[in-house]
């Protein structure tokens, strides 16, 4: 996709700029004139989506921080006195902490839409990792975050997690020590998690934009999966077509985030963090934030400490593998009869680990994460082997056909046109 | 819309359809931006915190001086001597950088307490004079060690960068000896 | 390729979450009593705290529960603010007035009393959390600030999943009002109650430390023109403005955010709808003029 330019500066100075720094040419071939897929659905408004996402986070949060004090007998109160004093501060505090799932929200659905077209396939392996770099990254920034109000679920969650690290044979227990600042999660934990959790953000923009670039470098897969063979049949300039879509996906997404954020600001949040930390007294139920419930599952399946921890990071990292676990050459799984239903299985999978993950450990819940827990490897193992013999169905020749297919009305169109021409896999 | 050929009377409607749009865009990006510059003003606490207060200024002996604070900003308090108020009274307030009378200082019947805000209007440092050993400039006032104003028995700019006097907090006399200031 | 298989493993799948999300329901029948869902006067989109019943909230607080209940978030100056119980501020001046707050050091270096500010924090009975459980017999009563969002108790599923639709939040006040009216005997078979210990319906586990805090008449509501209480002196009317009163405390804003909700969420659905028809205009033509089908 890194074709010729077709920036023209038109007034002097923008010629005289141009030849210095060709800024106005970057942002130019970057956001108006690039080709974009004319058959992307609204799933690929998340990218931009998600663009959106990070800078309101790191806007609301930079605020926050000027009225937040990260010391332990501070912190619980000066968060109520953003919520009770600072103009406007219970708004910017609901935005960044509701933002906080809706950001998660996106990224799943950005996740699953990747894995459903084969968006990491070659020659996209790269910009796959980045993104599975990028999922790291914000879990790390949302752990993080949600220790800083100080309440029972902060300090407990924080407890909990960086006690992950113990069940590392002979370095586990310095690891905590050194995370910690201390003999327990106290003060020094406090003020090095909200250091680094003005920190991440940053470097996740940075990883964004190499992202992007390696987006822009290899240009966006779409729902055929088939590659762009004429930019002038088969993409539209970015701006205005993806422009406006992505900004309707947006607003879109606004609505639900203003719905969560003015009318129930505390659902997606625990009631134990408006109790002021306590290390005496461990809450009667504690659960990780939903974002992280699949993968707190996974973790208390095993009943080992080493084996969960090793499970539930393996859950994370096994994606970075994808593109060489699937060893089919066809990306959408809308041309694979087999690895369709293998998807949506996977995804209830994933949603039926979420639900456990909230449940108690005890009892049927946790043979439930188990059999989950199997189901969830299960998948990757699956899509190896089902690659190898699943006959997918004929691809459509190019984009363009596929749209004008569509538009002839009925998938009995699509199909015949699709199996009239030559079936195309790109590897 | 470079891309667009306007070839129909599609072409008002589409643009009459994107001037909303980009108006309604417009409205909501201004009233995101509302709640974050409004949070940058004093929150309800400071400016709850920042009641009057009152001031029993009794213990204030004549020649004294003391420094307290109202709302985070600094006040001189000062118990002046006969001599201090005749030679406030002297100068002629045209020879004045920013010409104000002692009597405008002042509260009538209290001329020997003058109170004004504490920080050189140069650039906020705290000029000297308050305490016995300070120097108090050319005029028996304050002198700011930063750059080097002299402010008279009044507060007022005599020499030095500063441009203007040592301004006067809102107060009032609630007893003989005692204010509110705010 | 067959793929019965397929079908099969999704069948069983199905079916073993839903047997899964079926067993919260009958743990949460066996754990504890749910308490019932009231109406609120500041539930839902156009929610507003009735300014009377805060007024009656606080009087109940003020009279029974600060005893050892703090409320060290709040100052007194809330109470004149609008969106809450909107005293005028020379009721809260007076109020204040009437409360010794610990100020100083002075200029001799001495911490003294005076009496309280608009702009002081509610003074806590206990200086600290040991004194508090010292005088308690152990307990620890908790503060009040944020109390009413910190208490809940298991929707379970579906329910959890409706409340984002129907907006029902008050899981905090349908509790503090189900625990003021709750205290009951206990049941035959129950364990014999230790001294210190209350039984109340709606407290998990039962055990209480707090002995029955109100009982019908105890606090004196103001009274109408015909010279009788507007609503009943009975503990079941304390507790629902006492934890209207809390909700208010935990939540000072909430009238405002739900008056920008009411301008800011049709803006941005006709927002949306601007911006859908203006894709549908741009997407109707294709760069080189061609009608995009």
């Amino acid at each position: 996709m890194s074709g010729h330019s077709s920036y023209v500066p038109k007034t002097g100075i923008e010629r005289w700029l141009d030849a210095r720094l060709p800024i106005v040419r970057l942002a130019h071939d970057s956001a108006v004139s690039y080709p974009v897929p004319r058959n992307l659905n609204y799933l690929w408004t998340f990218g931009g989506i998600l663009v959106f996402m990070l800078v309101a986070q790191i806007v609301t949060g930079i605020i926050l921080v000027m009225h937040y004090t990260p010391h332990a007998t501070m912190a619980f109160n000066s968060v109520e006195h953003i919520m009770r004093d600072v103009n406007y501060g219970w708004l910017l505090r609901y935005l960044h902490a509701n933002g906080a799932s809706m950001f998660f929200i996106a990224v799943y659905v950005h996740i699953f839409r990747g894995i459903y077209y084969g968006s990491y396939k070659a020659p996209r392996e790269v910009l796959w990792i980045l993104g599975v770099v990028i999922f790291l990254l914000m879990m790390a920034t949302a752990f993080m975050g949600y220790v800083l109000p100080w309440g029972q679920m902060s300090f407990w969650g924080a407890t909990v997690i960086t006690n992950l690290f113990s069940a590392l044979p002979v370095i586990g227990e310095t690891i905590v020590t050194y995370l910690w600042g201390g003999y327990s999660v106290d003060n020094p934990t406090l003020n090095r998690f909200f250091s680094l959790h003005y920190l991440l953000p940053f470097m996740i923009f940075g990883v964004v934009v190499l992202h992007v670039w390696a987006l822009h470098h290899v240009g966006q897969n779409n729902p055929t999966g088939v590659e762009v063979k004429n930019v002038e049949k088969d993409t539209v300039p970015f701006t205005p077509y993806a422009t406006i879509k992505d900004l309707f996906g947006m607003v879109v997404f606004m609505i639900v985030f203003g719905w969560f954020v003015f009318y129930q600001p505390n659902f997606m949040g625990h009631a134990d963090n408006y109790i002021p930390a306590n290390p005496a007294a461990t809450p009667a139920h504690i659960v990780p934030e939903w974002y992280f419930l699949p993968f707190y599952a996974i973790l208390r399946a095993i009943p080992d400490k080493l084996g969960g921890v090793l499970a539930m990071g393996s859950a994370i990292v096994v994606l970075a593998f994808l593109p060489w676990i699937d060893t089919s050459k066809v990306r959408s799984m809308n041309y694979r009869p087999i690895a369709r239903q293998l998807f949506w299985a996977w995804l209830v999978v994933c949603i039926g680990l979420g639900y456990l993950g909230a449940m108690p450990a005890e009892g049927g819940y946790v043979v439930a994460s188990q059999i989950f827990t199997v189901l969830y490897f299960g998948f990757f193992v699956a899509l190896f082997v089902v690659g190898l013999f699943e006959r997918p169905k004929a691809l459509p020749t190019s984009i363009a056909d596929s749209v004008l297919a569509s538009a002839k009305g009925g998938s009995a169109a699509r199909l015949a046109t699709a199996t009239a021409a030559e079936p195309n896999v790109k590897g | 819309m470079a891309h667009a050929t306007d070839t129909s009377t599609g072409t008002t409607r589409r643009d009459f359809m994107l001037l909303a749009t980009g108006a309604a865009g417009a409205v909501a990006a201004g009233s995101i931006v509302v709640p974050l510059i409004s949070q940058l003003a004093p929150d309800a606490q400071t400016v709850a915190a920042g009641a009057p207060i009152d001031v029993d200024l009794a213990p204030v002996a004549e020649g004294q001086a003391i420094k307290l604070f109202w709302r985070g900003k600094l006040i001189f308090v000062r118990h002046r001597t006969k001599k201090e108020i005749d030679e406030a009274k002297a100068v002629d307030i045209a020879t004045l950088r920013d010409p104000q009378t002692d009597e405008q200082r002042t509260k009538a019947g209290h001329e020997q307490y003058l109170i004004v805000y504490g920080n050189c209007t140069h650039l906020g440092c705290v000029p000297l004079g308050n305490a016995p050993g300070d120097p108090k400039g050319d005029y028996d006032g304050w002198f700011c060690p930063c750059h080097g104003s002299h402010y008279d028995s009044s507060g007022r700019i005599r020499k030095g960068p500063a441009p203007l006097n040592l301004p006067v907090p809102p107060y009032a006399f609630t007893a003989d000896t005692k204010i509110k200031i705010g | 390729m067959s793929r019965t298989p397929f079908r099969l493993a999704l069948t069983g799948l199905a079916a073993g979450l839903s047997l899964a999300m079926s067993q919260p329901a009958a743990r949460a029948a066996e754990g504890g009593v749910k308490p019932p869902a009231l109406n609120w006067s500041f539930s839902g989109p156009l929610g507003k705290f009735d300014r009377a019943q805060l007024q009656r909230g606080f009087k109940v607080f003020k009279e029974v529960c600060s005893s050892c209940h703090g409320a060290s978030l709040i100052a007194f100056r809330n109470l004149s603010e609008p969106g809450g119980p909107e005293f005028t501020p020379g009721q809260v001046a007076a109020l204040a007035a009437t409360y010794q707050i610990k100020d100083g050091p002075n200029d001799q270096g001495e911490m003294f009393e005076r009496p309280g500010r608009p702009a002081d924090r509610f003074p806590s009975p206990f200086p600290n959390e040991q004194a508090a459980r010292a005088a308690q017999g152990g307990a620890y009563p908790p503060d009040f600030s944020v109390l009413a969002k910190a208490r809940t108790y298991v929707r379970g599923f579906p329910a959890f999943v409706f409340d984002i639709f129907t907006q029902y939040q008050e899981q905090g006040p349908d509790y503090i009002h189900a625990l003021m009216v709750g205290y009951k005997d206990p049941p035959a078979g129950f364990p014999a109650l230790l001294p210190g210990q209350n039984y109340n319906e709606y407290m998990p586990g039962h055990l209480i430390a707090m002995p029955k805090p109100l009982s019908d008449g105890q606090v004196e509501y103001p009274k109408g023109p015909d010279g009788k209480a507007q609503v009943p002196e009975t503990v079941d009317q304390y507790a629902r403005d006492v934890a209207a009163f809390m909700v208010w405390m935990a939540e000072p804003h909430l009238e405002q955010r739900k008056r920008i909700a009411l301008w800011f969420m049709p803006f941005l659905v006709i927002l949306a709808f601007l911006l859908y028809f203006s894709k549908k205009k741009i997407w109707s033509r294709m760069p080189d003029g061609s009608p995009a089908h």
